[in-house]
């Protein structure tokens, strides 16, 4: 049977997720890496969580940086260690490896012992933090004294039940340059940097977790203003709210290929909205009009730019008369340009979440989404997004990113899924020309139209026409005005024809009608003379003097044949 | 064992030394007899102390003691360290700059 060990919260956003709780309880961690990749910060803000969340004081001993040195590092994520040692909280013991000594005669690392239980005696400390004791070896002390001594330290922290993490120099054939990893064996966690492209990006792995799981991969950590995050892509917090509130994009058309009836139209506030497309098919251009539209209305936008100038956007888009200047000047929107490779990763997401708090917008255009490819390996550009986008939708923030990409080429399954709408514009080449098609590939929670339209960019702003298809399938531009200039001839000559025909059947009718109505009395006057002719012959006949009987049968007879004969064809009354 | 860390050192002291040990360790015990059997040591310009960290475990960190024994020169400046049990006498002599005549190396002498 499994046993389930405890485990204590480091606090670090994503870290304990990885860890399935936390770092093993009342044992010790190891975190190794190269120097600068965020062992001492992740220590910092371990100590910091256990201080004021859990009721667990520290002890941070330092063999590298003094304490002030040490309380401005974590100044610098946020944790403000002055105030835990205020409180008693925290103890800050810098340990000088290198203090000019000279070695007579035998010795051991009492005094570190001294000094490291004196120091949790002291606040009652929980947590320890041993940053980097590696530095002794590095001094003149005896290695294989030191090795044993740390040995006998780490027992001796294992027994007083405190939660420890010790940080570790990257060796070079082995996790720490002195090998701590073989003393430390519970829990050991690599931290490292990877320089791609110029951009760096941070990656943590859990090397080991004896008595637990862990995630095993290679995750991507950003180390920002509100501290140490490590992204499980996997696992984000999926718990941000769901606006029903439908916002336009200011395209009337466009509003309408995601519902029919007026309370549908448009997308949801607080949607990620991806518009992908190949070079120069408008994506900027319909981001700008979603601009417009919002700020038109009263909301406040933000516009960053990875290409081009607030100054070039503004002018660019005034060619399709969408005008960005007074809504700059009216402060509902900002642009903000700046070159991808300025920053780095998780500077980048910093001065996005920053631009966000502090000017609230109610939307956030990024121009363009694959700028980010230039920051670092897919990996770590899809996790910065995937932070950025729930930093948005956690405040109902609508978002639309800009992508060079096209949805039939390679696998976007990865962006995909991290968006609500996607909205696609390709090129239509046919007849000599490139025109513009719109497609909403997705739009979650909207009866989205299937329908492709033509995207037009004018002078008037843009305009999405319904799809043509001619016999030889989908017909745009000029081959379109052609195609609806042929198609209005037929039409009228269709017109012509059918007004010709109404004319003739008129005719025809008025026609057999007369020639019905000649018949008819043609008929009549037979009858006549043939009834006045029957008359004459009774009358002659009974002057002959006959029987009664006979003639009254004649008389019926009579009277049966100029009933019938002149009947116009009327629709007949029921009987009965 | 005294207490005196915290009296004030008459003037004509010229040698301070402080040896940091911890309590029951033979060690400890072993350097604190080296140290008093340093010629001179019994000269009334050297001041000999002996801190138990068992006792005062708040000066190992304000002295910057890692490992025990340390002896600490106070006087003559600068201050200097030697780490161990003090085996050697001839070297801790030259260490800590005395010669081994047990007479305090200063201009003067």
């Amino acid at each position: 049977m499994p046993v389930t060990i405890k485990k204590t919260p480091t606090g670090i956003d994503g870290l304990d997720e990885v860890l399935l709780g936390g770092v093993p309880a009342g044992r010790i961690t190891l975190v190794c890496g190269s120097a600068g990749c965020g062992k001492s910060l992740m220590a910092l803000q371990f100590l910091s969580h256990g201080a004021l969340h859990c009721q667990e004081p520290g002890v941070l001993v330092s063999f590298e940086e003094s304490a002030p040195a040490c309380i401005a590092n974590g100044a610098s994520i946020g944790i403000h260690l002055q105030e835990l040692l205020d409180q008693q909280l925290l103890v800050i013991d810098q340990v000088e490896p290198a203090a000019g000594a000279e070695f007579i005669g035998e010795y051991d690392l009492e005094g570190l012992f001294v000094r490291l239980d004196h120091a949790i005696s002291k606040v009652h400390a929980r947590r320890v933090v041993l940053d980097t004791p590696e530095a002794l070896v590095g001094a003149r002390w005896e290695p294989a004294l030191v090795r044993s001594e740390f040995h006998r330290l780490f027992s001796a922290l294992r027994q007083r039940g405190v939660t420890a993490l010790v940080t570790g120099e990257q060796g070079i054939r082995a996790l720490t340059r002195f090998g701590l990893e073989e003393y430390i064996a519970d829990c050991v966690i690599s931290l490292r940097q990877e320089v791609n492209l110029g951009s760096m990006s941070r990656l943590l792995q859990i090397v080991k977790y004896r008595g637990s799981s862990h995630g095993t991969n290679v995750y991507p950590f950003l180390i920002g203003d509100e501290g140490f995050s490590v992204s499980p892509i996997t696992s984000l917090n999926l718990d941000y709210p769901a606006p029903s509130e439908r916002i336009s994009s200011g395209v009337e058309d466009l509003d309408d290929l995601f519902g029919a009836s007026p309370a549908e139209r448009g997308i949801f506030r607080g949607s990620t909205v991806l518009i992908s497309g190949s070079v120069g098919s408008g994506k900027s251009s319909l981001a700008a009009a979603w601009t417009e539209a919002l700020a038109n209305a009263g909301k406040r936008v933000l516009y960053m730019s990875f290409e081009e100038s607030p100054a070039q956007i503004i002018r660019n888009m005034r060619s399709i008369n969408i005008q960005l200047a007074p809504l700059v000047e009216r402060r509902l929107l900002e642009i903000r340009s700046l070159r991808p490779s300025a920053l780095g990763l998780e500077a980048h997401l910093s001065a996005m979440k920053a631009e966000c708090v502090a000017l609230e917008p109610d939307l956030v255009v990024v121009d363009p989404l694959t700028a980010f490819q230039e920051f670092g390996p897919q990996l770590q550009a899809r996790s910065l997004l995937a932070r950025y986008f729930d930093f948005l939708k956690l405040r109902s923030i609508t978002g639309i990113f800009l992508a060079l990409l096209d949805p039939e080429e390679g696998n976007h399954s990865a962006v995909s899924s991290l968006i609500d709408t996607w909205i696609h514009l390709a090129f239509h080449a046919a007849h000599g020309e490139r025109n513009r098609l719109l497609t909403v590939l997705k739009s979650r929670g909207t009866p989205c139209s299937n329908q492709q339209r033509e995207f037009e960019l004018s002078s008037q702003g843009i305009r999405l026409l319904p799809t043509y298809r001619g016999a030889d399938g989908l017909v745009t531009g000029t081959a379109r005005a052609v195609q609806e200039h042929r198609d209005r001839e037929e039409a009228m000559r269709l017109r012509d024809a059918v007004s010709a025909q109404q004319g003739r059947l008129a005719r025809q009718r008025a026609l057999m009608e007369a020639q019905l109505e000649v018949t008819r009395a043609t008929l009549q006057d037979g009858v006549d003379d043939l009834v006045a002719e029957l008359r004459r012959t009774e009358s002659t006949l009974a002057s002959f003097g006959s029987g009664q009987t006979v003639a009254a049968q004649h008389r019926s007879m009579g009277s049966r044949v100029e009933v019938v004969a002149p009947s116009p064809p009327l629709p007949t009354e029921p009987t009965s | 064992m005294t207490d005196s860390i915290l009296l004030p050192l008459p003037a004509a002291v010229a040698v301070h030394l402080r040896l940091y040990v911890t309590s029951g360790s033979a060690r400890s015990q072993v350097a604190e007899s080296n140290l008093r059997r340093l010629p001179g040591a019994d000269s009334p310009e050297w001041r000999l102390e002996v801190i138990d960290l068992r006792l005062h475990p708040e000066l190992a960190a304000q002295d910057q003691i890692i490992a025990i024994p340390t002896l600490v020169r106070a006087l003559p400046k600068p201050t200097l360290r030697i780490v161990g049990d003090l085996s050697d006498s001839r070297r801790v002599l030259r260490c800590l700059g005395l010669v081994a005549s047990a007479v305090p190396v200063t201009p003067g002498a």
